[in-house]
């Protein structure tokens, strides 16, 4: 039975590189996977989305309507723009955080309010404060191995090895953080 | 060795295997990586070229010499390289040569949906349509046998899912190609009309070669499921059926489409009770069926327009509509994209605003069509590339036809897109007379697309220094007195420059100067010319800052109003500094903060 796995939130969170390492762990495991994005705006505070669709055979790369059994949020309002990917009794994880978008910015439009108190009381969540634990771990950009250590928890499959593919795909530099940052999340969950 | 690739990246690779030795293209979504791709094979010449005409030219200049070649653009990109394209076909090749046309069904960042299949039936060229990566890198390979046994340029035609989706590839070895010495064709490259009307029936006496081979082509074949229905599809919307219908109809997978299998596609719709026709855009397999006499299913059932995804194809042929979660709208709203914090365009768009009752604004391709949004909503029309010179010319002579006109034309283009087509729309412009306020917005890349280089970065595409192109000493070359090259970022530089340009009666063209924030390599000269660029921060002084959001004109996305406190505050994390904000400030609110070497 294929799977499917979509990662939201705005240009810049690196939902591109979170989705990116998911990949890698799922070929190295030995399934079928495909990969989908739509470029372009990514880097001009834009919405952005990767999809994963994973099992024994793939043939569509994008994930319909009603169809996502994860749906992986960076931010709150792409977790509520997006909701309708998911499945009924699909899970929702998300970054309790909000960006503002040029719309809610320049206080014309209110930034929306209790978005995940009432997504939650829809659909399975887990909110989790990645931002406040980026943070604390000194560099705001892990939040999206904050958000891969929580699915890695969530997602039902056979083992897999995390640990190789986070490290083939962040620099040197930046593996102990970034290891930390995914430790973190997957602590998130019990 | 298995690898998990995009549709670029597996067309990149491909093109590497199949022994390329020359490959040009010109910048656009969704066809930019594949060049960039295959400039990272060292084996291969790759260029970026001013436009995809030249792209193209470039690329039948290397075939005609005997090497392999290679052009890939975006599907309006087809548009520009027209021209050389339908005589190359008569023409034919020396060394193979494949041009990767990237269509985009559902417009996701182009201005128009054109299908570029009928290019193929209308150039009377062999054309090719992967469903995925593996097919993407194994028919490229195969389009260079085709192109040299048929003596034909391959038409090869992507769209965005199968460029920007990602699967997993099989990769093989570098074929040595040798260089076929260069002999003199006079028969066949010197395109006059005594020759071209030889040519004409060499191409039709191909195109009947072609047809025979698309029957037997191994991109053509039959998935026999033992159903009462059939499926006939190409490219993406093959996988999308699969996806849809499963195990439960037999497919026609159609890999070759020019010329289309007419045997095949006969046999096949005489074998089932229904056959459906899925495929994205135009209804052109469809088309091919009914003048067969068949019956199918297409767009009479099918949406003529978007991608043909496998819940359209679930909602229209089974009925089936997904079942989601629903909440109110109102816990979202719109996200559209905006200028980066520190973009050269800000002060610019700012500025120009104020004089939004005294000017028509001609737009063009790039970063800067964002100024059709907030806040700045300042395009009146947008079409082309290059044509935001031109248009802008037709509309001024129009509207100074009334002897009372007041109203100036200013048009809008950035240096890519000027290189591209602007420079022959502005030597058209002092030529003929016209009188149109011409602004260069020059941020020393060519944004849009991520960061490419062009002929004013100093950089070529494969890293090595080059020439750059003068914007100011050019454009005075070809005959404008009034010309003034400024620094955006300072607005009463850029507000003077505006009045300046408005109170003459004749052609001027500003030049404003200034990287996009987003560029990443620089020259020394570029650090000389654009000093301390990105090394402070603004910082707002909460007692002194009334709430007046006069700074939110900017449309920076760095600054927060507080509905709180009504109070703006700067993001420390974006902000880079530009001053734009500082300087609309009228109580002095917004200081600069020190140097963060």
């Amino acid at each position: 039975m294929n799977k499917s796995i979509k990662f939201v939130g705005v240009g810049g969170q690196g939902t591109i590189l979170a989705a990116k390492i998911m990949c890698n762990v799922l070929i190295n495991a030995g399934y079928d996977v495909k990969m989908s994005e739509i470029h372009g705006m990514s880097q001009r505070n834009g919405s952005v989305s990767s999809e994963i669709r994973y099992g024994d055979k793939v043939f569509s790369p994008v994930i319909e309507r009603g169809s996502a059994d994860i749906l992986i949020s960076f931010e709150q309002m792409e977790a509520a723009r997006n909701i309708d990917y998911l499945k009924k009794d699909g899970i929702l994880i998300v970054n309790n955080h909000k960006i503002n978008s040029m719309v809610t910015l320049n206080g014309k439009v209110p930034y929306p309010k209790d978005i995940i108190k009432t997504i939650s009381n829809k659909v399975k969540t887990y909110s989790l404060e990645a931002q406040q634990f980026a943070n604390e771990l000194g560099n705001v950009k892990v939040v999206n191995l904050i958000m891969l250590g929580v699915l890695s928890k969530i997602l039902l499959s056979k083992p897999l090895e995390w640990e190789k593919a986070i490290e083939e795909n962040v620099k040197p530099q930046f593996l102990d953080i970034n290891l930390k940052a995914f430790k973190i999340g997957q602590n998130q969950v019990r | 060795m298995r690898k998990i690739l995009s549709g670029n990246e597996a067309i990149a690779r491909g093109v590497f295997e199949a022994g390329v030795h020359f490959a040009s293209a010109y910048p656009g979504t969704p066809s930019t990586e594949i060049l960039q791709n295959v400039s990272t094979y060292k084996e291969i010449i790759a260029e970026w070229a001013s436009n995809e005409k030249v792209a193209l030219e470039s690329v039948i200049g290397a075939s005609i010499a005997g090497g392999r070649s290679f052009a890939a653009m975006k599907h309006v990109g087809v548009n520009v390289a027209a021209d050389p394209l339908f005589t190359f076909s008569y023409t034919g090749v020396t060394g193979g040569c494949v041009l990767v046309t990237a269509d985009e069904p559902g417009m996701y960042s182009s201005q128009n949906e054109q299908d570029n299949r009928n290019y193929a039936k209308f150039a009377k060229i062999p054309m090719m349509e992967p469903s995925n990566s593996q097919e993407s890198k194994d028919m490229i390979i195969d389009a260079y046998n085709i192109s040299e046994k048929y003596d034909s340029v391959v038409l090869f035609r992507m769209t965005t899912r199968v460029c920007h989706s990602k699967s997993i590839v099989e990769l093989g070895e570098r074929k040595k190609i040798d260089i076929i010495p260069y002999v003199k064709k006079f028969d066949k490259y010197v395109a006059v009309p005594a020759i071209g009307r030889k040519l004409r029936h060499k191409v039709e006496y191909r195109t009947n070669r072609l047809k025979e081979y698309s029957e037997i082509s191994k991109w053509n074949y039959e998935i026999d499921n033992n159903s009462k229905t059939g499926v006939i599809s190409s490219g993406i919307s093959f996988e999308y059926a699969k996806e849809a219908f499963g195990d439960t109809v037999s497919y026609l997978k159609l890999g070759f489409t020019n010329p289309l299998p007419n045997k095949l596609i006969s046999d096949f719709c005489d074998k089932y009770d229904k056959v459906y026709v899925i495929e994205e855009n135009d209804p052109y397999i469809e088309e091919f069926i009914k003048i067969l006499g068949k019956k199918c299913i297409g767009k009479d059932l099918f949406p003529y327009t978007g991608e043909m995804t496998p819940d359209v194809i679930k909602k229209y042929a089974l009925s089936e509509n997904f079942d989601s979660i629903e909440l109110d709208e109102e816990l979202f709203v719109g996200r559209p994209p905006t200028f980066c914090s520190g973009c050269p365009h800000r002060g610019f768009f700012y500025e120009l605003g104020k004089k939004r009752n005294q000017i028509i604004v001609s737009g063009d391709i790039g970063c800067y069509s964002l100024a059709v949004g907030e806040p700045y909503n300042i395009m009146d029309w947008l079409i082309c590339m290059g044509a935001s010179l031109s248009s802008g010319h037709g509309a001024q002579k129009i509207l100074d036809l009334d002897p009372n006109n007041k109203k100036r034309i200013v048009s809008i283009i950035g240096d890519s897109t000027f290189f591209h087509t602007g420079i022959n729309s502005l030597i058209n412009t002092v030529y003929n007379g016209g009188k149109t306020i011409n602004v260069i917005l020059d941020n020393r890349t060519t944004g849009m697309t991520g960061q490419q280089d062009n002929p004013g970065t100093g950089y070529k595409l494969q890293g090595e220094y080059s020439t750059v192109l003068d914007i100011e000493a050019m454009v005075k070359a070809i005959g404008i007195k009034h010309v003034r090259k400024i620094d955006p970022n300072n607005l009463q530089v850029v507000k003077e420059t505006i009045d300046w340009a408005l109170e003459l009666n004749e052609i001027s063209v500003i030049i404003t100067s200034w990287p996009c924030v987003l560029k990443k390599k620089y020259r020394e000269e570029d650090y000389e010319l654009y000093n301390d660029m990105w090394k402070t921060k603004d910082v707002v002084i909460p007692d002194k800052c009334t709430g007046c959001k006069l700074c939110l004109k900017s449309g920076c996305p760095s600054l927060i109003f507080d509905p709180g406190n009504k109070k703006v505050i700067i993001d420390s994390n974006t902000c880079v500094g530009c001053d734009i904000c500082l300087q609309i400030c009228p109580f002095d609110a917004i200081v600069k903060e020190g140097f963060d070497e």
